[in-house]
């Protein structure tokens, strides 16, 4: 360990850090009426930190902070896509949130907050770290479900959120904690090192990964520890659930792989949580395809899409292989993609007070605006996976990692959820195409959402038909990192 | 110099553009400039086929018009086009259709015309694709994104059922191709990373592997088809989807399973082919005959169609799995008649509805007195439908027949007997739709068809009197690259003990 810690690796969070501090004093002198330099100044942030997320990025992995802190080419990537994320998160919700009064600085000191907990997590190479990223995170999404205090909905949501959020950090600390006991050490890659030379208390190692595992499993929302999601989905208002269901789960794959497939990754270890992968996956896309079909709420309907996604999203990591984490990787960042244009297109729909949150409607959207239907049919189609959108891919991908380890069983099971789940994708393109509008109010928006969403919406074909360059960044971030 | 020209990039997006260029005219206010953008982007989108007619070599082998480029490198994916002489006449008949299409569509479709005539344009596009592809992962995406504009044709200008339809015939050609995929995927891996076709036709795989691999394909591409009992989505989709949708559904689409088995299941795995080929030829054969007789008692004449077309098909199943160069040549022959035949008997039945908005046989009769020459034109198609010789629809059943009397008499037998069925339902729905004295007020109103309808069933009519007269332009394209395939399929590929 060097005597003198760089701190460079670590500007991009330093900076977000100073800026949020700062415009958390700046916005007390801000009124209502000026909020919007408020969200200026936090748009500014993100973009700054992107930029300098970018320029400190480096191929060989960097270790400060004693260890505790690394920064490789995975975590400049998830990084990076978590900034881009966060922006076109505010940018969508800026209408929405100025409507119901949420358009405060608390909303973007917690955005911001949440922000630097998942770079922070991104990066940790120490389980300290980790779990210090994560409560940020976490604190910080439980605020912003509740923000809206009048809501009975949001407050309940946010009290489910947090008592099952609190019991799933608590199992991921009690796992860690037997990991320490069996290895004495709580730094990754210390832990990979001692862990691979096989330990004296191998039973504790595996006890306690049996807990790490639950806990990453509350985290992503797969099943069975997934209780937490639909309710929190339909309950938070759409603005946040937006943000709960996109970036942080850039976060939540970089713990995966820090956890599972870095410090956990020998071969004896791996066979021991690609088990318990396995099911939690195989579930998944059971219960999130099939219960999926009887949602009448797009919220929660996408939650159970989500739920199942995470299945796809275990099973590239369960391959255990370098090509098998690409493709998770991949699948992350697609999802994260289809997600921020679903959500975007729901709150382009709701308007005054109005909560564009059944599937009804959605009827006749062709008719009262053919551009976003169709923005919204490829992200379905890509939701479903079906060519040529990047959906498809990122389904590919994963099952290819799947069949090379020789369990094309387990590939085939996965597509017949996936063919189960086409069906509500469909019914929301029938709904959009096939009826006739309940509602002729003309969609509007302002010029940035609309940009942003078109270009959010055009990159699932664009990438669908050249997905080479996106492949390519996560095989050589995973490569480069684990 | 034809050779240099990228013939076969031009046929696939020169549709696809000019159905974002049609999308891009908008609402309704538009429609005449979108339908004249369609019908110059269709018109242009068949010329770009025919240099490839003209300049296919019918001494090679091997695929000709090759382009590839690298496509997705982490995969070893290719952009790799090229044609033999199979997928040269499918190409032909699907562009050929698209104009049909489109000129079909001019007036009968008044909403939403734009994007009407996009789907069918970037639908065709992507089945030149499908035909012209040589990476099975570009054949894949093609075969796939096809279903895409076919679930809005039918499910947007489609009848009062067409919500059940356009989600069953995407779930169920779904269902398959997500199998096939788990096959592709895995041959990937047994070839050492490749999905070329070339490279998946050398790969020895042992005969237990061949079978699941042949179900996976099978599944996908007999859906397709559709053979029994995977069929039922077809009347659904064709009586509910409108006639252009029928048009494209019954000419183009349905061959891309015949299509499948020719250049995926049969090179693949030629020793599964074989030792499971009396199970397919036993489908075919119900198909043939079961469904020839399930078509005979349709009330509707769409769903009779539908049934006729099911049962056509059969007989290109049948040709494929007896491998011998009459079977094979004479199913895809059947396949093109059959683009030619049921493409024209829907747009018939579209004449009709257009002007009675009924599709019930007993609504009518006594047609032929009020539209004489619409009678003349759909009379051609019955008698072709029928397998008339001198109609195309003769040529191809006969070569099949012929080719299934060398195997086994009995094949030959119970496909002959679909001929009598064949002329018994579809003359029997001609005799009750147009013979006989005026059936109602409505029919004696009926006015003939119009220049527009009389220029798409002449196109059609000469097609196919021509093929049935002169198929020697058609068949010689075929030759050397159906004795090609079936040089590939007589080499076992079980690995070497």
């Amino acid at each position: 360990m060097q005597f003198i810690t760089p701190l460079w690796p670590a500007y991009p969070e330093l900076f977000l850090l100073v800026m949020t501090c700062i415009i958390l004093v700046a916005d007390l002198f801000i009124s209502d009426d000026n909020r919007i330099f408020t969200y200026g100044l936090t748009q500014f942030t993100l973009v700054g930190c992107a930029v300098l997320t970018f320029f400190t990025g480096n191929a060989e992995p960097v270790y400060t902070f004693s260890g505790m802190f690394v920064d490789d080419l995975m975590a400049d990537a998830l990084k990076l896509l978590t900034c881009l994320a966060v922006i076109t998160i505010l940018v969508y919700a800026r209408a929405y949130t100025a409507v119901r009064g949420m358009f405060r600085g608390e909303f973007f000191s917690l955005a911001l907050f949440a922000t630097l907990g998942m770079m922070v997590m991104i990066s940790a190479n120490h389980l300290l770290t980790l779990y210090l990223g994560l409560e940020l995170l976490s604190l910080s999404l439980y605020a912003m479900v509740a923000l809206q205090r009048d809501s009975v909905q949001a407050t309940e949501a946010a009290m489910k959120y947090f008592v099952l959020g609190a019991l799933a950090s608590g199992m991921l600390l009690y796992g860690m904690s037997m990991l320490y006991g069996a290895t004495g050490t709580l730094e990754i890659t210390a832990l990979a090192q001692l862990s691979s030379q096989g330990v004296r208390a191998q039973a504790v190692l595996v006890f306690g990964l049996v807990f790490i595992v639950a806990g990453l499993g509350f985290k992503l929302g797969a099943v069975p520890f997934h209780m937490w999601v639909p309710d929190v989905y339909q309950g938070a208002p759409t603005a946040v659930t937006l943000f709960i269901g996109s970036a942080p789960k850039f976060a939540a794959f970089a713990i995966v792989m820090r956890l599972l497939a870095q410090g956990l990754g020998a071969d004896a270890l791996v066979d021991e949580w690609r088990q318990m992968l396995l099911i939690m996956a195989v579930l998944s896309l059971a219960i999130g395809n099939l219960a999926a079909i009887m949602q009448t709420n797009l919220k929660r309907m996408l939650a159970y899409s989500t739920i199942s996604h995470m299945g796809f999203l275990l099973l590239g990591v369960l391959s255990g292989t370098i090509d098998g984490y690409g493709a998770a990787m991949f699948y992350v960042v697609v999802y994260v993609l289809m997600t921020l244009g679903a959500f975007g297109i729901i709150l382009l729909l709701t308007r005054g007070g109005f909560e564009a949150e059944n599937l009804d409607d959605y009827k006749g959207l062709n008719q009262r605006s053919p551009w976003y239907a169709f923005l919204m049919l490829l992200l379905m189609f890509s939701m479903a996976g079906i060519p040529p959108t990047v959906g498809f891919y990122a389904k590919l991908t994963v099952l290819q990692a799947v069949v090379q380890i020789g369990w094309w069983w387990v590939a085939v099971i996965a597509v017949v959820f996936s063919l189960i789940g086409a069906f509500y994708y469909l019914r929301i393109v029938k709904l959009m195409y096939f009826d006739a509008p309940q509602d002729t109010a003309p969609v509007t928006a302002s010029a940035d959402v609309r940009a942003l969403l078109s270009v959010n919406g055009l990159a699932v074909l664009v990438m669908g038909i050249a997905p080479q360059p996106l492949m390519m960044l996560c095989i050589e971030a995973v490569r480069a990192s684990i | 110099m034809m050779q240099q020209l990228p013939l076969l990039n031009l046929a696939i997006w020169v549709p696809i553009i000019a159905g974002v260029a049609v999308l891009f005219t908008g609402s309704d206010r538009n429609a005449q400039a979108a339908r004249v953008i369609a019908l110059i982007g269709a018109v242009l989108g068949f010329l770009v086929t025919i240099p490839l007619y003209t300049g296919f070599d019918l001494q090679q082998g091997s695929f000709q018009f090759v382009h590839r480029a690298p496509w997705i490198e982490s995969f070893n994916v290719w952009y790799h086009l090229g044609i033999d002489g199979i997928s040269l006449l499918l190409i032909l008949l699907n562009s050929l259709t698209t104009v049909l299409v489109v000129i079909a569509g001019w007036q009968v479709i008044q909403t939403r015309v734009a994007q009407y005539m996009a789907a069918f344009l970037i639908l065709s596009g992507l089945m030149n694709g499908v035909f012209s592809a040589l990476d099975a992962m570009l054949f894949y995406v093609f075969f796939e994104s096809t279903l895409i504009p076919m679930f809005i044709i039918i499910g947007v200008w489609g009848g009062p059922n067409r919500v059940y339809a356009a989600t069953k015939f995407f779930l169920y050609t779904l269902l398959g191709s997500l199998l096939s995929l788990v096959a592709l995927i895995y041959l990937y891996n047994a070839t050492g990373g490749s999905f070329a076709f070339l490279d998946l036709y050398e790969v020895p795989l042992p005969l237990i592997v061949q079978v699941i691999v042949f179900i996976a394909f099978f599944m996908a591409f007999a859906v397709k088809v559709p053979m029994w009992p995977v069929h039922t989505w077809l009347p659904d989709a064709h009586v509910e989807a409108p006639t252009g949708g029928s048009v494209v559904l019954a000419a183009v689409m349905l061959k891309l399973g015949g299509y499948g088995f020719l250049r995926l299941s049969l090179p693949i795995v030629p020793d599964a082919s074989i030792y499971l080929a009396p199970a397919v030829i036993a489908l075919s054969l119900i198909a043939v005959v079961y469904i020839g007789l399930v078509a005979l008692v349709q009330t509707d004449m769409k769903k009779l169609i539908a049934y006729s077309s099911i049962s056509h098909m059969g007989f290109v199943t049948l040709g494929i799995f007896i491998f011998n160069a009459q079977g094979v040549e004479g199913a895809v022959i059947q396949m093109i008649s059959h683009g030619f035949i049921s493409g024209a008997m829907f747009l018939c039945v579209g004449v009709l509805y257009d002007r009675m908005h009924t599709r019930q046989i007993a609504d009518y009769g006594g047609v032929a007195n009020r539209m004489p020459v619409f009678a003349a034109f759909f009379m051609l198609f019955a008698m072709a439908n029928a397998g008339l010789p001198g109609t195309s629809g003769f040529v191809g059943e006969f070569l099949v027949i012929l080719g299934a009397m060398k195997v086994n008499f009995w094949y030959a037998f119970a496909a002959a007997i679909t001929l009598i069925f064949g002329a018994a339902y579809t003359l029997w729905m001609y005799k009750r739709v147009m013979f006989g004295a005026v059936a109602n007020d409505h029919v004696a109103e009926l006015k003939d068809i119009n220049a527009r309808e009389c220029l798409v069933l002449g196109v059609l009519a000469v097609m196919v009197l021509v093929m049935g007269i002169w198929p020697q332009p058609f068949a010689e394209v075929l030759h050397v690259s159906v004795n090609e395939l079936l040089a590939h399929v007589s080499l076992s590929k079980l690995p070497v003990q």
